[in-house]
């Protein structure tokens, strides 16, 4: 039992970070209907920059309490990677927006392969190990439970309500719902899509910037190819969860995150990835359109 | 007469002001996008501890060039091409486009001046320049000799254009001779041309070809039947790994293993498609994306048979129908059958026409498919899913052969590339690949195999070159490997070509159904890939 809740924390911690990232996919996945195969390089481009903002903030300053280390590191990388998403959306996708849908999955693609070469070039291709920043471990009942881990997940149900305060209570949000539902009516009725799609790339990045963050703090270490396999779990995630549906990608999160850390530990860890993707696969074969999305309406 | 308002005629307008500010932005964002990934570089000091390099130069050499670029091309590229619109339509059905200023005779004569000079002149030259200023006399030459081929073909373009398929086929198959004898009379031996064609016909040659293949299989995916298909590389590991196990462990013949493979690859493909064919546009992609890492990961972690990340070496040659073997040691070995000299380029020569060979069996049969009923169900399939149910067309048995069909050339081609590496080992076989081939796909303009080739050999092609640039050492210093940058440029080059043609190089279709003329359709009324 204590094994299986050990299990459980580990893998709510994983689940978490695949949420966040899963976040950004199936918010540009509803407003604009396109895959951003990108986002899990941005998501590795948000581990980088706070990477060097450690080692800034190493060099500059002897001793600094840890929560304000962390809290500047976030920050600065959610700036950061949120610059990189706009750009990437201005430059890539917003001239091909109505052009064929295999155009804009496609450049996609071809930013992902550019932003992680961007990096091996000018950061080198070797791993980046970091000193341990937090490495308390709280013991309960004879459940090991590390500080890291409370940190991941109080930081991400802290950004969930803020997200879903965003979406849900003001006028930005309002404004995304309505390009979700109809792009053309909401612009009629005055609302600058345009900037409401940016602010959306903006958004999952600076989402995608934190779960950067704290897979840099949980693992320790990051190299220019970390954003491929977490980002090809986070999209399966929002897709599980019904891609388009916001509460979908943080369950899909959640759910992958448990196979994997219970797979690994009751069957073998090599397999545990595909036991996600093979769960993904039956998943889809009875509920086709994710655990919370809308079934597809075609009109002939 | 009516004032219209063109967005044309806005940009030819104020070029200067628009430029200025726009170079600001550009140089803003660039020094924010860069600041720390450019200005700041972390290394690893002797006890393994990160440290910060800063490098500020550079930092500001890439924020200066990305303005220049941007003021540049607002100032004049933008004004340039919208001229060229205004033009265009003016002048009406014969403009004189870039083209036709870009390739006159005297330019002509000069570059073929210029190759000539350079080329007698190469011995003195490269003494009297020295080695830094004779790799830029070198590049010169080849962008006069690329400036020379460019203007021939723009001169027969007319000519080209009626006969592309049969010319094409031609340039192909006479290439490897082309390139033998070109170098045996630059080497001065027969030798000397064989030895020097390896690496013409190998890198270029053959890689490129390898995807040509396979991305004509995957056309019939994507591209005739509109299946969004993000993990074709399995059915090419599938194949690779047939032929390397099966050809070493029990040492059976390529000529065998390849229909084998073959079908080994179409049997995984129907397997793959029981699950999906429910499935639509993205979750049909997420699935074989997954698919194509479950392949992976199990070629990876089934050490036992795969031997694992290690991979499988000593994977047997191809020979001729059993005739004439590629084996120094055999008694039946070329070399020794014809009475020559040994090399090694006769076996990539081989290699070259066999891969053309099953790279022309695969348009052969995409072209048949097309104008059977079973082509058409899978255009039809493309274009409407709803209307194919309710004309009786099985869109099971329909979706289930797309993917039996492009797995089958998938695992030919795997079959070849184990067979041509003689190792494999899953490396090979990342999404990476899949992405590649896709891409070549969709930048062809998918379901026209003539630009899916031309884009193949433009995007593998021009990564290849890449290797080549070793002049570039000139101007960056000795520490600069162009190498490094190849992925990096690919990534751009797949997002520039996209933004430039959204459509593919060929973004027009022929119908294979027509009622009284066949008249090639914009490809912007065909729906693709869309699940």
């Amino acid at each position: 039992m204590q094994y299986f809740v050990q299990q459980l924390i580990n893998g709510l911690t994983l689940g978490s970070i695949y949420g966040l990232i899963a976040i950004g996919y199936t918010m540009v996945y509803g407003i604009i209907g396109m895959i951003n195969f990108a986002h899990g390089d941005i998501f590795m481009i948000g581990a980088f920059a706070a990477l060097i903002v450690f080692l800034i903030l190493g060099a500059l300053f002897y001793s600094l309490p840890v929560v304000i280390a962390l809290l500047v590191m976030m920050i600065v990388a959610m700036l950061l990677t949120s610059m990189y998403n706009w750009t990437i959306e201005k430059v890539a996708y917003r001239p091909l927006r109505g052009s064929f849908r295999l155009a804009p999955l496609i450049t996609a693609i071809g930013m992902s392969i550019a932003l992680s070469n961007f990096v091996q070039v000018t950061q080198g291709p070797r791993n980046k190990p970091v000193p341990p920043m937090v490495s308390k471990v709280y013991n309960i009942a004879g459940i090991s439970v590390s500080l890291k881990q409370i940190i991941i997940v109080l930081v991400t149900i802290v950004l969930l309500a803020l997200f879903w305060y965003l979406v849900n209570k003001t006028s930005l949000g309002r404004a995304q719902r309505a390009c979700e539902q109809d792009r053309k009516m909401a612009a009629l009725l005055g609302i600058d899509v345009d900037r409401t799609i940016s602010i959306t790339f903006i958004m999952g990045a600076a989402l995608a910037a934190v779960a950067g963050t704290l897979f840099l703090m949980y693992y320790g270490v990051v190299v220019f190819s970390d954003g491929f396999t977490p980002g090809v779990k986070a999209f399966t995630a929002a897709v599980l969860g019904g891609i388009g549906s916001l509460p979908g990608a943080v369950l899909g999160g959640l759910m992958i995150g448990f196979i994997e850390s219970m797979w690994s530990a009751y069957f073998s860890i090599d397999y545990k990835d595909v036991a996600a993707f093979s769960i993904l696969a039956i998943v889809l074969i009875f509920l086709p359109s994710g655990i919370l999305g809308r079934p597809e309406v075609e009109k002939v | 007469m009516a004032v219209t308002a063109s967005p044309e005629r806005d940009i030819v307008a104020t070029p200067m002001q628009r430029a200025t500010r726009e170079a600001l932005y550009a140089g803003a964002i660039a020094l924010g996008l860069f600041v720390l990934f450019i200005g700041l570089k972390t290394n690893q000091n002797i006890s393994n501890e990160l440290i910060l390099e800063q490098r500020w130069g550079l930092l500001a050499i890439v924020v200066v060039l990305t303005m220049a670029g941007r003021f540049l091309y607002v100032a004049y590229g933008q004004p340039f091409l919208a001229n060229q619109k205004i033009a265009d339509v003016a002048t009406g059905l014969l403009p004189e486009s870039v083209a036709t200023r870009f390739f006159r005779l005297p330019y002509f004569l000069a570059a073929i001046v210029t190759v000539a000079v350079l080329v007698f002149l190469a011995g003195p030259l490269d003494g009297l320049l020295g080695p830094g200023l004779a790799g830029y006399a070198r590049f010169l030459r080849a962008l006069a000799i690329i400036y020379a081929l460019a203007s021939v073909l723009f001169y027969f373009r007319t000519f080209i254009h009626a006969h592309f398929s049969a010319l094409g086929i031609t340039a192909l198959a006479l290439y490897p001779v082309i390139v033998v004898l070109v170098l045996a009379l630059y080497g001065g031996s027969v030798a000397a041309g064989f030895q020097g064609s390896l690496k013409w016909v190998d890198n270029f040659g053959i890689q490129i070809l390898i995807y040509v293949m396979l991305a004509w299989g995957l056309n019939i995916v994507v591209g005739l039947a509109g299946l969004l298909d993000l993990g074709y590389v399995a059915f090419y590991a599938v194949g690779a790994y047939a032929y390397a196990l099966l050809g070493t462990h029990y040492g059976l013949s390529f000529w065998i293993l390849l229909p084998a493979a073959g079908a080994m690859a179409a049997f995984w493909g129907v397997l793959l498609g029981f699950p999906v064919l429910r499935l639509r546009g993205d979750y049909l992609a997420i699935v074989t994306l997954a698919f194509g890492e479950i392949i992976r990961l199990v070629l990876i972690n089934w050490r036992e048979v795969t031997n694992g990340s290690a991979g499988i070496s000593g994977i047997p040659k191809v020979t001729f129908f059993g005739l004439i073997s590629f084996n120094v040691s055999d008694p039946n070995y070329i070399a020794k059958v014809f009475d020559i000299a040994t090399s090694s380029a006769y076996y990539k020569i081989f290699l070259y026409y066999l891969i053309l060979g099953l790279c022309l069996l695969t348009a052969f049969v995409t072209i048949r498919l097309r104008r059977m009923p079973v082509g058409r169900a899978w255009e039809a399939l493309r274009e409407d899913e709803i209307a194919c149910r309710s004309l009786g067309i099985n869109t099971t048995t329909t979706k289930l052969t797309a993917f039996a069909t492009g797995a089958m050339f998938g695992g030919f081609a795997g079959s070849f590339f184990a067979a041509r590496q003689g190792f494999v080992s899953p490396e090979s076989f990342i999404f990476l690949e899949s992405a590649i081939i896709l891409a070549i796909v969709v930048l062809g303009g998918m379901g026209s195999l003539v630009g899916i080739a031309v884009a193949a050999m433009v995007m593998i092609g021009g990564t290849e070159v890449l290797r080549e640039l070793d002049f570039l050492k000139q101007v960056f210093g000795p520490d600069f490997t162009p190498e490094l940058y190849r992925m990096l440029l690919f990534g751009m080059a797949m997002v520039i070509v996209m933004l430039w043609k959204p459509r593919g190089f060929v973004g027009s279709r022929e119908p294979t159904a027509f009622l009284k003329e066949s008249r090639a359709v914009s490809g912007a009324f065909t729906k693709e890939g869309h699940g």
